[in-house]
């Protein structure tokens, strides 16, 4: 998949409680969720996104709770794509399972600027600034978890499984 | 040469042996989901098309975050839970009555036992590490598979050593030790990491102070925490559990990431301050800061040696007049025993609320909300910001004793300045 759009920079440690507040976990539905997501240091998150944005994060982004409301939010607001220096694995394995697609790359994050424009190839890993032309390489990811990508997570990867009698 | 980590993905991948950074599928002992978190699992889990869950006995759904129902949207949540566990007969649902915090209800009813491989739509999951198990924290569609298949794909994580030596400080729990810990690594210290502890410091702590330590693996990015079986271990267990246990442990020749060796007497009292568990203070630096409330519970220290540790500091004092102190006894059995042990008349007579066992204001559900500007010293696990409640609320954790220390001054105390 190919995404473009705007460039929204954060922090390093950016917590679940930051990405949705667990006074709102009382539903899964995107939309709701999305309303509040960041809430604590950006209250009109949802609102500043433009369908497709990318959110460019420091270390550690998603750490904290387990919540797979997490990656919910942040894909109901209309953000296409995060890219961070590092993930904290819960939400790591949350994102790749509710298909909410996710990179890797230290350079990048300090290659880009709080408002770029920037394009994002996520089955080739490449990122583009294009608010200054420079490009970058994703670390790509290990060939099981592009199996559990490929099957739009990981319920559709067990799915398979099921079917195939492979459990 | 493994670690005990190693040892027990490799028994549950039906491997001999495996290496950090190999992917594997493992069959699970254990799956766990709470009253947030167990609606998107099952939401999930209805979508994969299985007859039932893979082993009634092996689901555990425990509605203990904003249980007894906060509001009407809570009371949905939980119905669905509720009406699941029940189609689906699943053996091990806690309704309210019996219902605890999980972390701590687990072991206690002796569902979690040594040698186990353990997976819980909890982040804190981790505290099972206490018993010698391999137990960490998922999202809800991990749960949701695992429900329907009974394993789980993981990678194997490398260790990192943590030995601790010599003779505690007064008041030095479990919990000191943990934050003093994440205050020396940060919170992504170890990041994917197992977090392997060890020492004569280690040796010499309750269970309850293990399970502490554990619990908070995961606020230094860990993927697990882990203490070998040993005498304390055993006795814990005895005549808790009716399955045999296996105990592993690390090979004098295991690899490790890195080890890190403390000396216990360097470990005072700690605090950590807003808005990272990292942010540490020795008590003797914390200085004068002034609160509104303290919470004394969670899974993390709302254990009965908590309240007693509490509770001989609270004994025959009074709670600072312009404070609201909460007590909350993780599960029934502790609440029972705190009775009869004369804990909670204690805490009563000092003015202190105690309530029935919740998550509730750990993570800002409810029981003890903070308004803006308010400040709370707390024993649970994460000083997020806004996590007890207002965005411009601030959470210091603490141990037990700097718990019921403050909540007599009022302000950011240890036993040592009253």
């Amino acid at each position: 998949m190919i995404f473009n759009g705007r460039s929204h920079k954060f922090g390093r440690d950016i917590d679940t409680d930051i990405i949705i507040p667990a006074t709102y976990l009382v539903t899964f539905d995107p939309k709701e969720l999305a309303k509040h997501c960041m809430e604590p240091i950006s209250p009109n998150f949802a609102d500043d996104i433009e369908k497709g944005d990318i959110i460019v994060a420091e270390e550690n982004f998603g750490c904290g709770s387990s919540r797979e409301h997490a990656p919910i939010a942040i894909k109901g607001a209309g953000i296409s794509c995060v890219l961070a220096k590092s993930f904290a694995r819960i939400f790591y394995r949350n994102a790749i399972n509710t298909a909410l697609p996710i990179l890797e790359c230290a350079e990048a994050v300090d290659g880009i600027s709080d408002g770029d424009d920037v394009r994002i190839d996520t089955e080739k890993g490449k990122i583009e600034n294009l608010s200054t032309g420079i490009t970058w390489q994703a670390k790509p990811f290990p060939s099981f978890i592009m199996e559990i990508i490929n099957e739009d997570g990981l319920i559709g990867y067990t799915k398979k499984r099921v079917e195939n009698r492979d459990v | 040469m493994m670690t005990i980590t190693e040892k027990i993905i490799a028994a549950h991948a039906g491997l001999d042996r495996v290496s950090p950074g190999e992917l594997v599928m493992v069959d699970i002992d254990l799956a766990l989901a709470n009253d947030i978190t167990a609606p998107g699992a099952i939401k999930e889990f209805e979508k994969i098309g299985v007859e039932g869950v893979f082993d009634k006995k092996k689901v555990v759904l425990v509605p203990d975050h904003f249980a007894p129902n906060r509001d009407v949207d809570s009371a949905e949540q939980c119905k669905y839970v509720r009406e699941f566990a029940r189609d689906r007969e699943v053996e091990n649902y806690f309704e309210v009555g019996q219902m605890g915090i999980e972390h701590v209800l687990l072991p206690e009813k002796g569902l979690v036992i040594p040698g186990d491989l353990v997976i819980g739509a909890d982040s804190h999951t981790c505290t099972y590490g206490a018993l010698g198990a391999f137990s960490t924290g998922m999202g809800s569609t991990d749960l949701a598979a695992a429900f329907a298949t009974g394993d789980t794909w993981l990678k194997v994580p490398q260790s990192i050593k943590f030995n601790i030596d010599g003779k505690r400080k007064e008041w030095v729990s479990g919990k000191d030790i943990i934050l003093y810990i994440i205050g020396k690594i940060g919170v992504d210290g170890a990041l994917y990491k197992a977090m392997e502890f060890t020492g004569d410091t280690i040796e010499g702590l309750s269970m309850d102070s293990r399970f502490s330590i554990c619990n908070m693996a995961i606020e230094a990015g860990g993927k697990n925490g882990i203490i070998a079986v040993d005498d304390r271990t055993r006795e814990y267990e005895d005549g808790r559990i009716d399955r045999a246990y296996v105990e592993y442990y690390s090979d004098p020749d295991a690899e490790y990431a890195d080890v890190h060796n403390y000396k216990a007497e360097d470990i005072e009292l700690q605090v950590a301050f807003p808005h990272l568990p990292s942010n540490t203070k020795g008590i003797s630096e914390v200085g004068n800061i002034s609160i509104d409330q303290v919470v004394i519970g969670s899974c993390t220290n709302g254990r009965i040696e908590d309240l007693r540790e509490a509770a001989k500091i609270l004994d025959g004092k009074k709670v600072e007049k312009n404070l609201r102190v909460i007590v909350i006894p993780a599960t029934q059995k502790i609440y029972r025993q705190a009775m009869s042990e004369g804990i909670i008349d204690i805490f009563i007579e000092a003015g202190v609320a105690v309530s029935t066992p919740t998550c509730g204001p750990c993570l800002g559900g409810h029981m003890g909300i903070l308004a803006a500007k308010e400040r709370c010293v707390a024993t649970t696990n994460r000083n997020f910001r806004g996590r007890m409640g207002h965005t411009d609320s601030e959470v210091y954790l603490s141990g037990p004793a700097v718990a019921a220390a403050s909540a007599i001054t009022g302000k950011i105390s240890g036993p040592a300045d009253l």
